[in-house]
């Protein structure tokens, strides 16, 4: 889970920016580190070879020195800054080879709903991509706020209930990688880790027809029982019933999840209603 | 009866919070029947309770925010000890009691331990600096405080009688709405700080009144010390940022209390827009906490430099530079949130340009070090570890203020380190400085130097060791706020982080241990001269402590570094003050006004937690009766006869004369 | 304490002798009433910034009627500038009433100050009588997020008018007690801006949520 060792265009970008960003600051930070401790030592005290220059309050040429330097700092950053958001936006489309995949992602308590309606098929806590493709991510959530992460394939984005985000990544080595979470969601949350496998793009189709098999179908029932407030160990897969699931969750046609049924008994009467 | 409240509410099934619970009430009792045995009940109540003396004041200020740092503190050690193990396991606590841990001690931290310390310290030292007699407000101060230790209270509470939010230290809905949030946590966190958000409110007027309406004759604004100067941006941006978590923290209450629509997922209500009012308040609150930190060390440097502050004008500039761009880059906190490029970059690049301020103050304090005559005390120690870690903490944050390097990092352990480096390396630095410097002040002995140094070194370590992992962490990709994980290479960066939080302690434990082998030899540890630094600025005029009324007769300012202004003509011309000319005083009457009103407010603030609607009642009737009582008196300042000042001052100066004198004699 | 005599505090604890209030370099600390003045005025301006959040929460929620009613279809207008009427009076009233109280008149302040209670009071029935309508007819606070919000601020500047009221009967009795003393002016001074700065709120309200919410 390094965003160090990229997987994808968009992480790789990431990753460039990052270092750029940190060694254009560590040139001005080292020197200036360095100044302190030097200055720190030399004027120590118990130093008699220092001189003592108790009226040097002010002076022009530093003055103009110490605004300047941190200025044409920002101003450098600032362009990256700009230049890399722009091309880096989440809801750019990613260029790559073999047709898109359209991915849309439902963030549950606690555990994460793929849907993929071009293919008709649905996983719990897996993602299974082909190499190369653009990836196209539509994102909402079922209850509170998540965020979807793969840390080597790029950019997070935030998942909201009632609204729509969009996100572009591409995975360009096949194995498998993972992906989590972001943002706090409750008891459950640090189970919100998913795997993410990249295959093959000839291996795909394969992989969505015997998903497709399964006897398990994502209905109104069964996501019901997704939504209930639970930790998923298994990789559950489904067929999907409905290709516009996404949208009646996204649109709150499917209201917003509950919240937490009573558990223990001492939680009993202060946890109110 | 009783609304929610009954006996389910005491954790009797959770031997943690019980236990805890029972060691700091057992603490307390002790503490209170030694009090009452000794007999100092009576001093406590006239001298400390009920004064409105600011000196007092942010004495008290300053011994909250130390003993919250414990709470906090515990609260970390269990969170990294959580983390260290919780591998493959559930670990030491179930996600319920981790989730509490981590809200409550980003909480108290803020809330309870910054901001008391830095208003404490500007409360002390804000009046003394300015050469005047108190703060422009003092009974009003005096609730201020109390209102704030009665937030504090009520946090503490939660430990015991029900239980924390477990949302995080900013409680984001939907999570935080009545559905996903139905106990009683959330609504702690939020009347808590809807209560210490006014007594915070109130010290932002006090002291903006103060540094603008209350100065010593001859002392124009740009010759204030630069600690003033950072009072004066900080209580701005508490004056401005502050109604805005008040207001919103009243949207959340009404949401969960009156089934209002601001922020819930139904009706149209919108998540994103308390994002957006939060981080509009929480962005300028660090500001108004690392604002007076350096103002601390812009009088640590000088003074202990033995030179002015260079480039006084500009680091007036920086800081109110910084003062208004701080609320233009809220949105910085929220990138991933997917506002769209333009939106992003403008913030990003806001956020970037407060580093340039900020770089010049550092530079300031650099040069002021060069052609000084630096002299190691512990304060100056915390300043020189301040700036090497300060500036590391700033690059990780203009790092994360580049929105595509953000859309990696983004709430991980990387986020947690940046903040926590430039929390802990300027404000917690900068209160460790200001609280050693300005000790000896407030109570007339210096506090050990060795002990002091030690903490100082193991704190400094112990932060490198606990927060350089959690960067590593964070670049693995780990997120924040997990109660257990198994991934792997997590795993001994959070070993190394659990090593670091040993040592941060053993630093904590110095500093306790530093006052009380202090208090203990203070005897030999006293400071008559009520100057023992060789300071420059006008607090170091006054005796140690200053008598009540701080100058018998208020300083003819002249220059900018007043008192070594008055220091040098008086070693050049080898004179010694002549006697001036004393008159009656008139200083506020102590009251009892701040400690009853927070009574009152402890006891809404609990009713209406737990939904005793008689008592909300009980409780706003007495806190308005105590108002009304307070307007009706008849008496609100008593006189200082002049002979009695002339005496006191007198004796003062006779002290430090002695103490001068033997200084200066061969031994 | 030393042997100390009570007082209640003069106008120049500093002895300046009205030096400090000129603009020539910086004569010492201001007198009381300027520093009282002047926190207030500060503090004012702290309530706006709240207020501006609940305008801001307003602005963003007002489409958001979840299917109920929208500010067109609610908004009685005709009760609005009647109690934008009662609102303008009770201050030209209390401006009275400080004018009573610089000329030291008891009679006339308390007068004044009795008439803008009552015209507040009449505000506030006008209001609670629009509220409790509202609610009646099924558009109370819980419908919407925009009822919400629209509920928030109204009833927010509402309840500043209650507690200005309370604060207005508690000056009316502190003059009957102890006359125009210098702290109780002082007091006054505060509940005059209190009161004023209510006013300007209340225009802004209904020029934003009143007039361009009948207005979409």
């Amino acid at each position: 889970m390094n965003i160090l060792d990229p997987q994808g265009p968009i992480a790789a970008a990431n990753k460039t920016i990052l270092i750029d960003s940190v060694a254009i600051m560590l040139a001005i930070v080292v020197p200036t580190i360095v100044a302190i401790l030097a200055f720190a030592y030399w004027f120590r005290q118990s130093n008699p070879r220092a001189r003592y220059l108790p009226d040097f309050a002010y002076s022009g040429r530093i003055e103009l020195v110490v605004w300047s330097i941190p200025a044409l700092t920002i101003i450098l950053l600032g362009g990256v800054a700009w230049i890399g958001s722009h091309e880096l936006d989440p809801a750019v489309r990613v260029e790559g080879t073999g047709s898109p995949v359209r991915i849309q992602a439902v963030s549950l308590d606690w555990k994460w709903l793929f849907i993929y309606p071009d293919q008709r098929v649905a996983t719990v806590n897996s993602l299974t991509v082909p190499v190369g493709a653009p990836l196209e991510f539509e994102l909402t959530s079922a209850s509170v706020w998540n965020v979807f992460f793969i840390p080597q394939l790029g950019s997070m984005i935030y998942t909201m209930n009632g609204m729509v985000t969009r996100l572009n990544l591409r995975a360009d080595n096949e194995g498998d990688l993972r992906g989590l979470s972001a943002h706090f969601s409750g008891d459950g949350f640090p189970s919100m880790m998913f795997d993410v496998h990249v295959i093959s793009p000839l291996d795909f189709p394969n992989w969505v027809a015997n998903t497709a098999k399964t006897g398990a179908v994502l209905d109104a029932d069964s996501y019901r029982e997704l939504e209930r407030q639970s930790v998923e160990t298994g990789r559950r897969v489904y067929r999907l019933d409905n290709p516009r699931l996404f949208e009646y969750i996204a649109t709150q046609k499917i209201p917003p999840a509950p919240g937490p049924t009573l558990t223990t008994q001492s939680a009993q009467s202060y946890l109110g209603k | 009866m009783l609304g929610k409240l009954d006996i389910s509410a005491i954790p009797i099934d959770e031997p943690i919070p019980l236990v805890a619970g029972g060691i700091v009430l057992a603490i307390i009792l002790a503490v209170l029947i030694w009090a009452g045995v000794k007999g100092y009940y009576p001093y406590i109540w006239r001298e400390w309770i009920t004064s409105v003396d600011h000196k007092r004041i942010g004495v008290m200020y300053v011994l909250l925010a130390m003993v919250m740092l414990l709470r906090g503190g515990i609260d970390a050690i269990m969170m990294r000890a959580q983390l260290a193990i919780a591998f493959h396991s559930d670990g030491l606590f179930p996600p319920q009691h981790y989730n509490q841990i981590f809200s409550a001690h980003g909480t108290i931290m803020i809330f309870f331990v910054g901001m008391p310390f830095v208003i404490g310290l500007m409360n002390l030292i804000v009046p003394l600096q300015l050469g005047v007699r108190d703060v422009a407000f003092p009974t009003l101060n005096s609730v201020g405080f109390w209102l704030t230790a009665t937030g504090a209270l009520l946090v503490n509470i939660s430990l015991v009688i029900g239980e924390f939010a477990r949302t995080g230290w900013l409680v984001f809905p939907p999570l935080s709405e009545l559905t996903y949030s139905p106990g009683v946590g959330v609504d702690y966190y939020a009347w808590s700080l809807e209560i210490s958000g006014i007594g915070t409110l109130v010290a932002g007027i006090n002291l903006v009144t103060t540094v603008l309406k209350l100065r010593t004759r001859g002392m124009t604004y740009l010759r204030m010390p630069m600690f003033c100067w950072t009072t004066l941006a900080s209580n701005l941006l508490i004056i401005a940022a502050f109604p805005i978590l008040t207001a919103t923290l009243t949207m959340l209450i009404l949401d969960r209390y009156l089934g209002f629509h601001f922020f819930t997922n139904e009706a149209g209500g919108n998540s994103m827009m308390f994002m957006n009012l939060i981080w509009a308040w929480g962005h300028p609150e660090v500001y108004i906490l690392v604002l007076p930190a350096f103002g601390i060390f812009s009088e640590v440097v000088s003074t202990f430099s033995s030179k002015a502050l260079f480039g006084y004008r500009s680091m007036v500039l920086a800081t109110m530079a910084i003062c208004i761009i701080s609320f233009m880059v809220w949105l910085h906190h929220f990138f991933t949130m997917g506002a769209g490029p333009n939106v992003n970059a403008v913030f990003g690049i806001a956020s970037m340009i407060i580093a340039v301020p900020t770089g010049v103050k550092i530079y300031n304090w650099l040069f002021t070090m060069f052609g000084g005559r630096i002299r190691f005390d512990t304060p100056m120690m915390w300043a020189v570890g301040f700036m090497v870690t300060f500036i590391i903490g700033g690059l990780t944050g203009v790092l994360v203020a580049v929105p595509p390097a953000d859309f990696l990092l983004h709430n991980s352990l990387f986020l947690v380190a940046h903040f926590h480096n430039v929390i802990i390396g300027a404000v917690l630095f900068g209160a460790f400085a200001g609280y050693t410097y300005w000790f000896p002040k407030a109570f007339g002995f210096r506090l050990h130097e060795g002990l002091g140094k030690a903490a100082f070194w193991f704190t400094l370590i112990g932060f490198y060791v606990t927060f350089v992992p959690l960067y590593a962490a964070g670049m693995l990709g780990m997120t924040r706020r997990m109660q257990h994980y198994d991934v792997a290479e997590w795993r001994p960066w959070m070993i190394a982080a659990g090593v670091g939080t040993i040592l941060l302690t053993i630093g904590v434990v110095f500093q306790l241990l530093q006052l009380a082998v202090s208090i203990r030899h203070r005897d030999e540890l006293r400071d008559a001269t009520g100057d023992p630094w060789d300071g420059r600025s006008l607090e170091w005029a006054t005796s140690s402590p200053p008598p009540v009324f701080n100058f018998a007769v208020m300083p003819n300012v002249t220059g900018e570094d007043a008192y070594w202004t008055i220091k040098s003509k008086a070693r050049q011309q080898g004179l010694q003050a002549r006697e001036p000319d004393y008159r009656d005083i008139e200083m506020p009457r102590n009251s009892p006004t701040g400690f009853v009103c927070a009574f009152f407010a402890t006891v809404m603030g609990f009713a209406l937690i737990w939904h005793i609607w008689w008592m909300v009642i009980l409780g706003l009737v007495g806190a308005f009766a105590t108002f009304v009582v307070f307007a009706w008196r008849d008496h609100d300042e008593y006189v200082i006869p002049a002979d009695e000042v002339a005496r006191i001052d007198r004796a003062n100066l006779a002290e430090r004369q002695a103490a001068v004198n033997a200084a200066e004699s061969p031994a | 304490m030393t042997d100390a005599a009570l007082a209640h505090g003069h106008a120049d604890p500093h002895h300046l002798g009205g030096l400090q209030d000129s603009a020539l370099g910086h004569e010492g600390p201001a007198s009381k009433r300027i520093v009282t003045g002047y926190g207030f005025w500060i503090f004012l301006l702290s309530d706006i910034v709240m207020f501006s959040c609940f305008f801001a929460a307003f602005a963003v929620l007002h489409g958001q009627t979840a299917g109920g009613p929208s500010g067109a279809e609610l908004f009685d207008l005709k009760s609005v500038a009647a109690e934008t009427a009662f609102l303008l009076l009770s201050s030209f009233a209390c401006g009275l009433a400080s004018i009573a109280a610089d000329v030291r008149n008891a009679r006339w302040y308390q007068t004044a100050m009795a008439v803008t209670g009552v015209l507040g009071l009449c505000f506030l029935a006008l209001e609670a009588r629009e509220f409790a309508s509202l609610v009646a007819r099924g558009a109370g606070p819980t419908r919407s997020a925009f009822l919400t919000s629209f509920f928030t601020l109204v009833g927010c500047h509402g309840l500043h008018v209650s507690a200005g009221i309370l604060w207005l009967l508690t000056m009316m009795a502190q003059v009957y007690a102890k006359g125009f003393r210098a702290d109780i002016l002082r007091r006054l001074l505060c509940f005059a801006l209190f009161w004023h700065a209510l006013d300007i709120i209340w225009v802004a309200i209904f020029s934003m949520v009143y007039l361009l919410g009948s207005a979409v």
